[in-house]
């Protein structure tokens, strides 16, 4: 397993190089101008010392190779002083945001809480949903719950985020007057008040998006589920005369769950992403509404550096899903 | 071999199971599958009841209704003086260690998350009060009992090979010291050479053990070697039953005729007349009016499409299904009748 862990880990490299290069030559091909915000008034040989400040007047390669030593030494350097008081990085130059002005690390940092709170809390509480239902609409098959779990999901499915924000701000900031329409990310909680208050901005955004969710999530587990209920094993656990509930929590979810943790932990990385849409309509300002910004700004290291960790991330869970996959089923070891 | 003095361990009366069809527009029940309809069976203690039958003809769903794997649609069913044709799934339970089933598939119907310790010893935490050491003895005695070694009770099942399978299948089956195990189909999956000896040990572990065994399987030489009695299934319903060897040696129902016909002869100078039966089995959905067999019977005639025949008495404890042993037939109207099967095979299908 370790040794599998470790080649799956090398073989990854090159990957994410590819993926690297890729994404920064997309960027360098498409069409806008970072300095296109800038007023016309500025002097044309101006506005080349501001591109050659910005390093812009440098070939693609040169480029490429600054932002990946940027990336992979200084910025690691950067975390190393941060935590242990060392000045290894002290006259390095970070990767640095064109539109703040400030390291593209430290923007990503600030906002990262918000999305993880929100996002990261709306994929729990769908894959808490999601389970029970899956495994009910599962062991009674055509009952009147499973007929409604299925209308729900084909909705929560179906009808975007955008429409179903909207639908909840409308019903219960405008209408009831219950719930602030808005996410407020500066408030501090350090008492019941306010963390109150935080609970009453979050749920807005984290039921449209656990509505998401669990909706996939929840036909993922009803499915695995209905696949082994029908498997010869379960016949022989019912012959055996073990308790219903015994056969379904011990034999057939415990196999059911092989496939669905896979497809949970594959979709881990996309509450790193942000939920682009989900968080402008709430105006939550996280890791989604930094990166549609950055592209409307025409930030480059911004987009470069948050669509790279992206890759970083989903290649990760790749790989721990694969490992996931080897611990729950005895019948794959990686060897 | 009939009845006598005791009473049988296992007897079914008019036992049905109907799955029903569901179609339409609103999903309303259309009509049933009548793969189980009408079987009566008696199984002696210590007896071994072979089942045999074509793909199709019902006899797994038999040995799973009997032991009341399904929610049978009408019937008795008693084993060991007990009914358990009406109980629900949860007043059974404390009436399963006494029955347990051996299933076709060794590698299907043992779950793949467990050990094989597990798998066997399952049924000893569900049903016993044992403790944890005791049951371990136990499992190991259990694999001792079916040749398995011990060294191998924290593999899962899929580190072994189909027999071996087969045999932790027989180990957890006897783990409760049943009296009763139907094995449905248990050599089925198994290469010939595997065969042999799974059947072996079932032999064996019935005179170690007193146990009586429902025998399902479409090897009709293998049933031969293991079973007391045989019963012959079709579409459904048992068209013949009686002592191996009156079975085997004069079979009374056409389709007995005609499976004995088919079993492969080693010996060139013993082949006879094979009989081949054209057609497919009807849908037993749609079962023909009269005897089942109507359709690819080469003795039909008018009597067999109206009336269902009853089991009648051949010989002493052997019975078949059919009309012919009224000795009302007429021989010649069965030839010219035959002759017209295969047109209704085409409407019954």
């Amino acid at each position: 397993m370790l040794t599998f862990v470790f080649r799956r880990l090398l073989l990854s490299i090159p990957t994410l190089l590819v993926i690297g290069l890729v994404v920064f030559l997309l960027l360098d091909l498409a069409p806008g101008d970072p300095l296109a915000n800038q007023p016309l008034s500025i002097p044309p040989e101006v506005r080349e010392q501001m591109r050659a400040a910005l390093g812009l007047d440098k070939p693609v390669y040169v480029q490429f190779f600054l932002w990946l030593y940027q990336f992979f030494v200084v910025e690691p350097l950067v975390l190393i002083d941060r935590t242990f008081g060392t000045a290894f990085a002290a006259d390095q130059v970070r990767i640095l945001s064109w539109q703040f002005r400030s390291p593209v690390m430290d923007v990503i940092w600030q906002r990262m809480p918000q999305t993880l709170w929100v996002v990261g809390m709306a994929y729990l509480v769908g894959v808490l949903i999601a389970i029970p239902i899956g495994i009910i609409s599962a062991v009674r098959q055509y009952s009147i719950f499973d007929q409604i779990g299925t209308l729900i999901s084909m909705i929560g499915f179906s009808v975007p985020t955008f429409f179903t924000g909207v639908l909840l701000i409308v019903i219960f900031s405008v209408n009831l007057g219950w719930l602030p329409s808005i996410y407020d990310t500066q408030l501090v909680v350090n008492d019941w008040a306010s963390f109150w208050q935080q609970v009453r901005q979050m749920i807005m955004p984290v039921a449209v998006l656990a509505l998401f969710n669990a909706s996939q999530i929840s036909r993922y587990m009803r499915a695995s589920m209905l696949d082994n209920l029908t498997q010869d094993y379960v016949r022989t656990a019912r012959a055996k005369g073990v308790r219903e509930n015994a056969v379904v929590m011990r034999h057939v979810l415990r196999n059911s769950l092989i496939p669905v943790v896979t497809v949970i932990a594959l979709g881990v990385p996309t509450i790193f992403g942000g939920a682009i849409i989900t968080e402008q309509v709430f105006k939550v300002n996280g890791i989604g509404q930094l990166l549609i910004s950055a592209i409307q700004n025409n930030d480059i290291p911004m987009v470069q550096t948050l669509t790279f960790i992206f890759a970083v991330l989903i290649v990760l869970f790749n790989l721990i899903a694969d490992v996931l996959y080897g611990l729950l089923d005895p019948r794959i070891r990686y060897d | 071999m009939t009845g006598g003095a005791s009473a049988p361990l296992v007897a079914v009366r008019g036992l049905k199971m109907h799955f029903p069809i569901y179609g339409g527009l609103l999903r309303r029940r259309v009509g049933a599958v009548k793969a189980v309809d009408g079987i009566d069976l008696e199984i002696m203690a210590g007896e071994t009841l072979g089942l045999v039958g074509e793909s199709g003809c019902g006899k797994s769903t038999v040995g799973r209704a009997i032991l009341r794997l399904y929610d049978i649609t009408e019937g008795s069913i008693r084993i060991g003086g007990t009914e358990i044709g009406a109980l629900s799934q949860a007043a059974l339970r404390p009436h399963r260690p006494q029955m347990q089933m051996v299933f076709q598939d060794p590698q299907a119907s043992l779950n793949p998350r467990m050990t094989v310790a597990a798998i066997i010893g399952e049924p000893l935490s569900e049903h016993t009060t044992l403790s944890a050491g005791d049951r371990t003895a136990r499992v190991h005695e259990l694999m001792d009992a079916v040749g398995l070694n011990r060294a191998f009770a924290g593999r899962y099942p899929h580190e072994f090979s189909g027999g071996q399978r087969q045999r932790i299948g027989i180990a957890r089956a006897l783990a409760l010291n049943p009296r009763f195990i139907v094995c449905d189909e248990p050599i089925a999956a198994l290469d010939v050479s595997i065969q042999a000896q799974v059947v072996n040990l079932l032999e064996e572990l019935q005179d170690r053990l007193g146990l009586t065994y429902l025998f399902i399987s479409h090897d009709l030489s293998m049933v031969r070697h293991i079973a007391d009695r045989v019963a012959v299934m079709y579409l459904g319903r048992i068209v013949e039953i009686g002592p191996r060897d009156a079975l085997y040696d004069t079979p009374a129902h056409p389709y007995t005729q005609a499976l004995l016909s088919a079993v492969p002869e080693p010996d060139p100078d013993q082949r006879d007349g094979r009989i081949v039966l054209t057609g497919d089995v009807p849908s037993p959905a749609k079962p023909p009016a009269g005897c089942a067999f109507v359709t690819r019977c080469r003795h039909a005639f008018d009597r067999c499409r109206s009336e269902k025949p009853v089991l009648q008495a051949v010989a002493g404890g052997h019975m078949a299904a059919c009309h012919l042993l009224d000795g009302t037939s007429p021989t010649t109207a069965g030839a010219t009748a035959a002759s017209g099967a295969p047109s209704s095979i085409q409407q019954g299908a």
